[in-house]
């Protein structure tokens, strides 16, 4: 198990590497420089901009900075765009943010879509599963770019419950609405995947071992079932946890909850190359340490697992 | 592609039609499918997204792109549905037939969805079943660059992709389909290891039969269940990051348009008293996503008979 | 912040204090004040800085002039009233400029001297700095500010001096009569030397900042919002009336719209496309629409190595005069624009709007010489690639002007929509044959858009070059007379169709009805919150 775990990690450096090449050259290449602007800099002003922020040295002296500054001093540079931050302030202002609805949206999914996946499961063919399947189809399918306005005309203009947008530094109010918005798609795979796993297992034969004993069904799902069925599940998490970081563009753009994936879409939209770095080694290093947790918990779970 | 990581995994190790004796496996596979009434629901509905798609032009009286100069200006008044005025869904916000413009959007959504799947069929399965078959250090290779690859955050790198490289169709195609091999990959080279020792790969072996020949004559037609299953899958997925795109708009150019586009125009207008700009694309938007889940799973069910 | 304070000590001096508030009314004009003195309003994208120097757009700049005074500032009109400076006198032929200053203080008591403004200064033109906007300096034409800018002369040889700490002297190497006016602007804004020494990039954080205006900073969250709150220091700080102002970011403007209507935001603008009609219908008191100093145009690829057809000026003339300008104007923006047949903004001060022959002809008119022009040219089955950047107004006009051509000319376009920054990249080399372009006016003076068109200008994307046009431009920078130079440019922009105009700009915005002291009349749309009061209902 250990040496699984040193071997997926010694993984991680060489992803992140490529990672980090990969986006300085798709970042070279693309046209414009986060200078370029709608009046255009006089040569001298714009030789000045270019040797502030180094981007006057060849593309390999600039990566082989970038990388040590941020291996050996844990700094990610300064901001092109936002002039008054670096991109540690960025991160450290957004990313918080992203986590704190990311973590509540993940709790809602899982909840929800477990009860809703489960009772589909137990009543199978019945109307309470139709109900439930259909739930969750459409909440997989309703683009979440359509319900957040929905939900602020709703909740904000109609009802006047909550606060159409913004964060203040977290008050529960100001989380319903991006957690709403965020996890119903995660929550109706969720619920999908927990009725096709259950069913699965209400079918096997230990089960029907367990029913015929007499033991009631309540019993035999929790104490029986549930555990096996919710194994896939499990090794869902990690990615979604994931995608929940990246899918949060949406959200802080409708939200203005100035987390991470706004910045994000900004900088790559303004060439604030060390912006993007930043991000893009963030949620690499996320992606992978969240698949090796659920890797980790799946085979702790599941005895069957041996590495 | 992370909707469906769990049934990639099902799919790895999934013995598909392995004990089935008599009839054909397809035969049979027809048969369960049939029995499928949501799955059979959503084939019907398909055909008639599809068909729509086609033909739907050959009735539209206007054109995607002809701008009706008499709605443009006053489209809450003037371009609401109608029979009369020949738009049938009514008009977008610049007096153009959102009939028109919905059946195109379809052909391009469903195009990027199909063609996304198919490069990932395509590609995942010539890799995984190479990496399977090679086994050994050849495998462990290719599926630690997998590895690697899937650490990578898609969803920002077709954004940067897109905006370096300009919104077209094709780099739509190119960076959805780039990122959706890569489960298909894993789900084929799981296969593989199971079917490579079969008697009729190690006969086919025996009588020299080159490497080449074996993975494409004799590995991939076995594989083609699973993969049909999973693209099936992979299709909505597909369509759905194709809205997600061109809410940002880096989608397709005008005039062009798809259903991303649509509705997020149409999401703009809600407030505005055009509800029929949403829900007219999200109308087909959300039918064939339904349709599409329903006929993976049946496809699914049929094919993988130890659910039930 | 005293009153502040007072407000949460107990209930009781909480009741006392909110009575004495709502008897309070507007000095000047006697208006009933309300207990409620902010002001709320919204922000499309997260201002890049702060630093007063280093800001190059107009969200900071708004923040900035709250936060900063500069030597002068303007009223509600736009006129230039004193700031920092009691008075200044020109001498030397407006080459130089003397200003006299106040007693202001700095936020955290420091008084704010001639010095200040030195540093500042030089600052702005110091490489090390790299500021985006030391243009801006050379464009004062300072001493030495070009070469200081280049790196051949030390920031200490620029053109301004301390006589004293209240006086400050500035050398100019032309005769510039608006160079007061132009101290307005953010880049010429004093900053607390020590402060910003102590801090470097994080001396604008809230906690650090020390800052001479009416407001200090007193919270910032990045795309999210931002406070500032009336300052005990200011000079004028007994005239000031809303006690805070707050910002918020909020990217989508429907968003923004539902929370005006939901009463979280006192001030939205722009309206979202198209809305302004209903909008006004609906909220009469709220919405308004006045000139903004920008004209909207398509420029035509002018270089040698472009398209040959729209070398031809015919053919130009025929696409120009089938847009439908009234078209665009009344039926998609809908937001008090005005079709343009010139370049420079109708309402720019002083401006002469020309003659254009065909400004005065009807659509039909138009159409009918343009297909006339086009059979002329002999050019059949032209094909366009028309260039705009991501956005809901530029996509529309772009769609409907390419449908306006093909129906009326047969040409065909193909739109490319880009994003910002490929789309300025690939406007700058020249590879299209039409873009959709814009200018604002850097100041209130036709100058600003005409020298545009010139043959160096660095905006000039289309390449237009015309000897006549250049030396006008030249000849209307020492003129008595400028605007007649500038009326005859207009006539050969019209006759050589150098570029396609198509509409003035207007600034649309809702303003709840009990906010008072908004500069409608100011044509630069440059506001502070000092000057704004909200009444009682």
């Amino acid at each position: 198990m250990l040496s699984y775990i040193t071997r997926r990690l010694a993984i991680a450096i060489p992803t992140l590497l490529i990672l980090v090449v990969f986006s300085y050259l798709i970042m070279y290449a693309a046209p414009g420089g986060p200078f370029d602007m709608e009046r255009t800099l006089p040569p001298e002003v714009m030789a000045n901009l270019n040797a502030k922020y180094g981007l006057d040295q060849p593309l390999i002296v600039q990566m082989w900075n970038y990388v040590y500054n941020v291996v050996v001093h844990f700094d990610f540079g300064p901001s092109f765009m936002y002039k008054d931050q670096t991109v540690n302030d960025i991160i450290a202002q957004g990313f918080p943010v992203t986590l704190t609805y990311g973590f509540w949206s993940f709790v809602v999914a899982v909840v929800v879509g477990m009860s809703l996946g489960i009772t589909a499961a137990i009543y199978h063919n019945s109307w309470l599963d139709y109900l439930a399947v259909g739930i969750s189809i459409g909440a997989q399918v309703l683009p979440n770019f359509v319900m957040a306005p929905i939900l602020v005309l709703v909740f904000t203009l109609w009802l006047g419950w909550l606060p159409g947008g913004g964060w203040q530094g977290g008050q529960w109010e100001y989380i319903i609405m991006p957690v709403i918005a965020l996890s119903t798609s995660f929550m109706a795979s969720i619920a999908r995947l927990t009725r096709s796993s259950m069913l699965e297992v209400l079918n096997a034969n230990y089960i029907r071992t367990a029913r015929a004993k007499g033991l009631p069904m309540r019993r035999v799902i929790f104490r029986h079932a549930l555990k096996p069925a919710l194994l896939p599940v499990v090794s869902y998490l990690g990615p979604a946890f994931v995608a929940m970081i990246t899918g949060s563009v949406v959200v802080d753009m409708y939200f203005s909850t100035g987390g991470i994936g706004v910045f994000f879409v900004n900088s790559a939209l303004n060439r604030d190359y060390s912006v993007i770095m930043g991000i893009t080694i963030l949620t690499g290093a996320l992606t992978i340490l969240f698949n090796l947790a659920v890797d980790i918990i799946y085979a702790w779970i599941d005895p069957k697992i041996r590495y | 592609m992370i909707l469906s990581r769990k049934t990639a995994k099902d799919l790895e190790t999934a013995q598909i039609g392995a004990e089935i004796e008599g009839r054909s496996l397809w035969a049979d596979a027809r048969i369960r499918f049939f029995r499928n009434r949501a799955a059979v629901g959503g084939m019907v509905i398909l055909i008639l997204v599809g068909l729509f798609a086609a033909f739907g032009q050959y009735i539209a009286p206007w054109s995607n792109e002809e701008v009706d100069w008499a709605v443009l200006g006053n489209v809450d008044t003037m371009g609401r549905p109608s029979i009369a005025s020949g738009h049938y869904f009514g008009t977008d916000e610049l007096g153009r037939d959102l009939f028109a413009r919905t059946i195109q959007g379809t052909q391009i959504s469903l195009m990027v969805g199909l063609i996304g799947a198919l490069i990932a069929v395509f590609v995942g399965t010539i890799y995984g079943a190479t990496a399977g078959y090679y086994g050994g250090r050849v495998d462990n290779v290719m599926m630690r660059i997998v590895d690697v690859l899937l650490a990578i955050p898609y969803m920002f790198v077709l954004i940067l992709l897109l905006v370096v490289f300009g919104r077209s169709v094709l780099m739509l195609f190119v960076g959805i389909g780039l990122i959706s091999w890569l489960d298909m990959a894993r789900i084929a080279r799981g296969q593989t290891l199971s079917i490579k020792n079969k008697e009729f790969v190690e006969a086919a072996h025996a009588i020299g039969v080159r490497p080449g020949t074996i993975i494409r004559r004799h590995i991939v037609p076995n594989l083609l269940g699973v993969v049909i299953v999973y693209a099936t899958l992979l299709v909505p997925s597909m369509i759905i990051y194709e809205s997600f795109i061109s809410f940002l708009g880096l989608g397709v150019q005008e005039p062009a348009t798809s259903w991303g586009a649509l509705i997020s125009e149409g999401a703009k207008q809600m407030q505005y008293g055009t509800l029929w700009m949403l829900l007219f694309p999200l109308f087909f938007f959300v039918i064939t996503l339904f349709a599409f889940f329903f006929v993976g799973d049946g496809l699914r069910d049929a094919l993988d008979p130890k659910d039930r | 912040m005293n009153l502040k304070a007072m407000l949460t000590l107990t209930a009781a001096t909480a009741v006392l204090a909110t009575a004495s508030l709502a008897e309070g009314t507007h000095p000047v004009t006697g208006e009933k004040l309300s207990d409620n003195q902010t002001f709320t309003y919204r922000l499309l994208d997260q201002f890049p800085t702060l630093d007063p120097q280093l800001n190059e757009e107009t969200a900071g700049s708004h923040v900035i002039r709250d936060l900063f005074e500069g030597l002068m500032i303007q009223d509600a009109d736009g006129n230039l009233i004193p700031g920092v400076a009691e008075s200044y006198e020109a001498t030397n032929g407006n080459m130089t400029y003397t200003f006299h200053l106040r007693d202001a203080k700095w936020s955290n008591g420091d008084p704010v001297t001639a010095q200040d403004f030195v540093y500042a200064w030089q600052r702005a033109a110091n490489p090390e700095t790299a500021s985006p906007y030391a243009w801006y300096v050379e464009l004062t034409s300072m001493v030495n500010a070009k070469e200081i800018v280049a790196g051949e002369k030390d920031p200490s040889e620029l053109g301004v001096k301390a006589i004293d700490d209240k006086t400050l002297e500035v050398q100019l190497t032309q005769p510039l009569p608006y160079f007061p006016a132009m101290t307005t602007y953010a880049t010429l804004s004093p900053v607390h030397q020590a402060t910003v020494e102590e801090f470097g990039a994080k001396w604008t954080d809230p906690e650090n900042m020390v800052n001479n205006g009416a407001y200090n900073l007193t919270a910032m969250v990045l795309n999210e919002y931002h406070t500032r709150e009336k300052s005990d220091t200011y000079w004028n700080a007994d005239s000031v009336i809303i006690e805070k102002t707050t910002g918020y970011v909020i990217n989508d403007v429907n968003q923004a719209l539902t929370r005006y209507k939901a009463g979280e935001i006192d001030h939205l603008e722009p309206l979202p496309p198209g809305q302004y009609p209903a909008l006004k219908e609906e909220m009469p008191d709220e919405a308004s629409s006045v000139p903004r100093l920008c004209s909207y145009y398509y420029a035509f690829n002018l270089r040698p190595d472009a398209k040959p057809e729209i070398q031809d000026p015919r053919v130009r003339r025929a696409l120009t005069l089938a847009i439908d300008r009234d078209v665009i104007v009344n039926q998609i923006l809908k937001g008090g624009q005005w079709p343009a047949y010139n370049f420079a903004h109708l309402k720019t001060a002083g401006f002469e709007m020309p003659e254009i022959d065909f400004a005065n002809m009807t659509q039909a008119e138009r159409d009918a010489e343009a297909k006339k022009l086009m059979e002329e040219s002999g050019v059949t089955d032209l094909e366009l690639k028309l260039i705009y950047n991501t956005s809901e107004s530029h996509k529309q006009i772009a769609t409907i002007v390419s449908q306006m051509w093909k129906q009326k000319l047969g040409v065909s376009t193909t739109l490319e929509n880009m994003e910002w920054k490929t789309y300025l990249n690939v406007r700058r080399d020249g590879q299209f044959d039409v873009a959709r372009s814009a200018w604002c006016a850097d100041y209130n003076e036709a100058s600003t858009f005409l020298d545009l068109l010139t043959t160096t200008h660095g905006s000039n994307d289309g390449k237009f070059s015309n000897a006549e046009y250049d030396e006008l431009m030249t000849a209307s920078k020492t003129s008595d007379n400028p605007n007649e130079m500038y009326t005859k440019a207009e006539q050969i922009v019209a006759d050589e169709s150098a570029i396609a105009p198509i509409y003035h700009y207007a600034n649309t915005f809702l303003l709840s009805s009990d906010i008072k002291g908004w500069p409608y009349n100011n044509a630069e749309n440059n506001w502070y919150s000092k000057d704004f009061y909200r009444v009682a209902e």
